[in-house]
């Protein structure tokens, strides 16, 4: 247990950096304890007391709208304080080093850090320096991990599909930049998946992808057929290096998930996107607002399931 | 004290003292776990119109500091407006009152009721809150180190049984 940074003496969440590592129990946990905190978010009052009195850092050092406001929603309906940091619009420009960051905060009382950071790794880094009694959450690191996307996606699948033991998932488009691709591979393996599917071109593959237990397509007709879970990944057009694609058009034409396509899926398959999404890059609208999208129940799934990542942390 | 009273003749007991109290505005919420077991058959005896709440206060409990978050908390589950109720609140057994004041914190997120009344099988002393039952189905001793609670055995025969406390 010692060599797992996110998990304390006993085996408990301590932080949440990433779900490649992370026992299956571990997981089961987390889910079970936000289908809870539906229940939480369905009431009238959607708040309950468990975090009051502590402090949560949104520490963003990349630009997010939703996955920061629904950790800052999260932390609220647990009666948290929130500190929203832009920081690549402060300290950073300054020159201050990460760990000096988070060493101000630390001084400021902080329990939670929740960090988002364009370097994979960042977020180990700050959880090897905090004291004991604070805890760090990785909200998307590099092209390394997004755990909570990650548990949404896994929270999703569950709440529609109930059992992990029979599905075919695929997951299409830019693997190559995607952490939300890496994270729910990891998480879907753990939890059973007999078959997860990767289906891009071979230029948005990372190198020796098969190794994560994962089905390799470069035609997406071919690797639909039959999926139960079909998960859309946004083309990262800013993270584009050079000429790995020729056009948008050219990709929509080739990785766009019509109607049509979907048609290949089983008949009762669900449709998911972790957004933000390109229509007409990398699903078509009549899809993404279809009787198959579960595209806006995952959003505020997200909410339950940060919810349950930050108690589950900070009381451990 | 060597032998426990009998769960059943107590259960039975609680449904002949409350049934002269339910009134139209009365509903019944338990709590997990031996609580949910002694309101369904409550709720079933009395025939109270409003189904059965079912309610889990991991997110209300004081010892969050403490212990973290309980693993596997169950959904609570009301399923009628609390606004104005007469309600019953069922547990097994009743100890430091600790989980009592947490069900009416959470009980208050739904609404407003009318009045809230306690309902236990056992009132096994050693309260540290000042909360008391009105419908009590027996009191007994049990010392510091033991646990006494509820359990219900495959064909749904309620029992109650001491054990030491981990």
């Amino acid at each position: 247990m010692q060599n797992n940074p996110q998990l304390n003496a006993n085996g408990e969440l301590r932080h949440l950096l990433s779900i490649e590592g992370l026992p299956r129990d571990v997981l089961a946990g987390i889910l079970d304890t936000a289908a809870s905190f539906v229940g939480v978010t369905e009431r009238e009052v959607k708040k309950v007391p468990l975090l009051r009195g502590k402090s949560v850092f949104n520490l963003f050092f990349e630009p997010s709208t939703r996955t920061r406001t629904t950790f800052e929603i999260a932390a609220k309906r647990l009666s948290a304080d929130v500190i929203n940091l832009n920081v690549a619009a402060s300290s950073q420009t300054k020159g201050e080093s990460l760990l000096d960051t988070v060493s101000n905060l630390s001084a400021m009382q902080a329990d939670l850090f929740v960090v988002r950071h364009g370097s994979s790794g960042a977020p180990y880094l700050i959880a090897q320096h905090v004291k004991p009694h604070e805890h760090v959450i990785n909200a998307g690191d590099g092209r390394h991990a997004h755990p909570t996307q990650g548990l949404l996606d896994l929270y999703t699948i569950r709440h529609y599909k109930q059992d992990f033991g029979a599905l075919r998932v695929a997951i299409v488009g830019d693997i190559l930049h995607s952490r939300v691709a890496r994270s729910l591979i990891h998480g879907l393996t753990t939890l059973g998946t007999p078959e997860v599917r990767v289906i891009g071109p071979q230029t948005l593959l990372p190198a020796g992808v098969e190794a994560l237990g994962v089905k390799v397509f470069n035609d997406m007709q071919e690797g639909l057929r039959g999926t139960d879970v079909v998960v859309m990944l946004r083309l990262q057009n800013e993270r584009m290096r050079g000429s790995l694609l020729p056009s948008a058009q050219e990709f929509f034409k080739h990785y766009g998930l019509t109607a049509q396509k979907l048609a290949l899926a089983k008949p009762d398959a669900i449709v998911m996107h972790p957004g933000p999404m390109n229509r007409g890059v990398e699903i078509d609208s009549t899809v993404a607002d279809g009787p198959h999208s579960v595209i806006l129940p995952q959003v505020t799934f997200g909410i339950a399931v940060r919810m349950a990542v930050m108690s589950i942390v900070a009381g451990n | 004290m060597n032998r426990l009273p009998d769960a059943e003749k107590l259960c039975a007991q609680l449904a002949a003292e409350l049934k002269p109290v339910v009134k139209p505005s009365t509903a019944m919420i338990g709590l997990y776990t031996g609580g949910v077991w002694l309101a369904e058959r409550l709720h079933a005896d009395l025939g109270i119109a409003e189904p059965l709440g079912t309610m889990d206060i991991a997110f209300y409990r004081d010892d969050y500091h403490q212990q973290g978050l309980a693993r596997d908390p169950k959904r609570t589950q009301i399923p009628f407006a609390v606004e104005g109720r007469d309600l019953l609140l069922v547990d097994d057994v009743l100890y430091t009152g600790r989980t009592v004041r947490a069900a009416m914190n959470e009980l208050f997120d739904y609404g407003r009721p009318a009045s809230i009344s306690l309902v236990v099988l056992a009132d096994r002393g050693g309260r540290e809150l000042p909360i008391c039952a009105q419908y009590c189905g027996c009191t007994i001793e049990v010392a510091k180190g033991m646990r006494l609670r509820l359990l219900r055995d495959e064909r749904g025969k309620l029992k109650l049984e001491l054990q030491h406390a981990e």
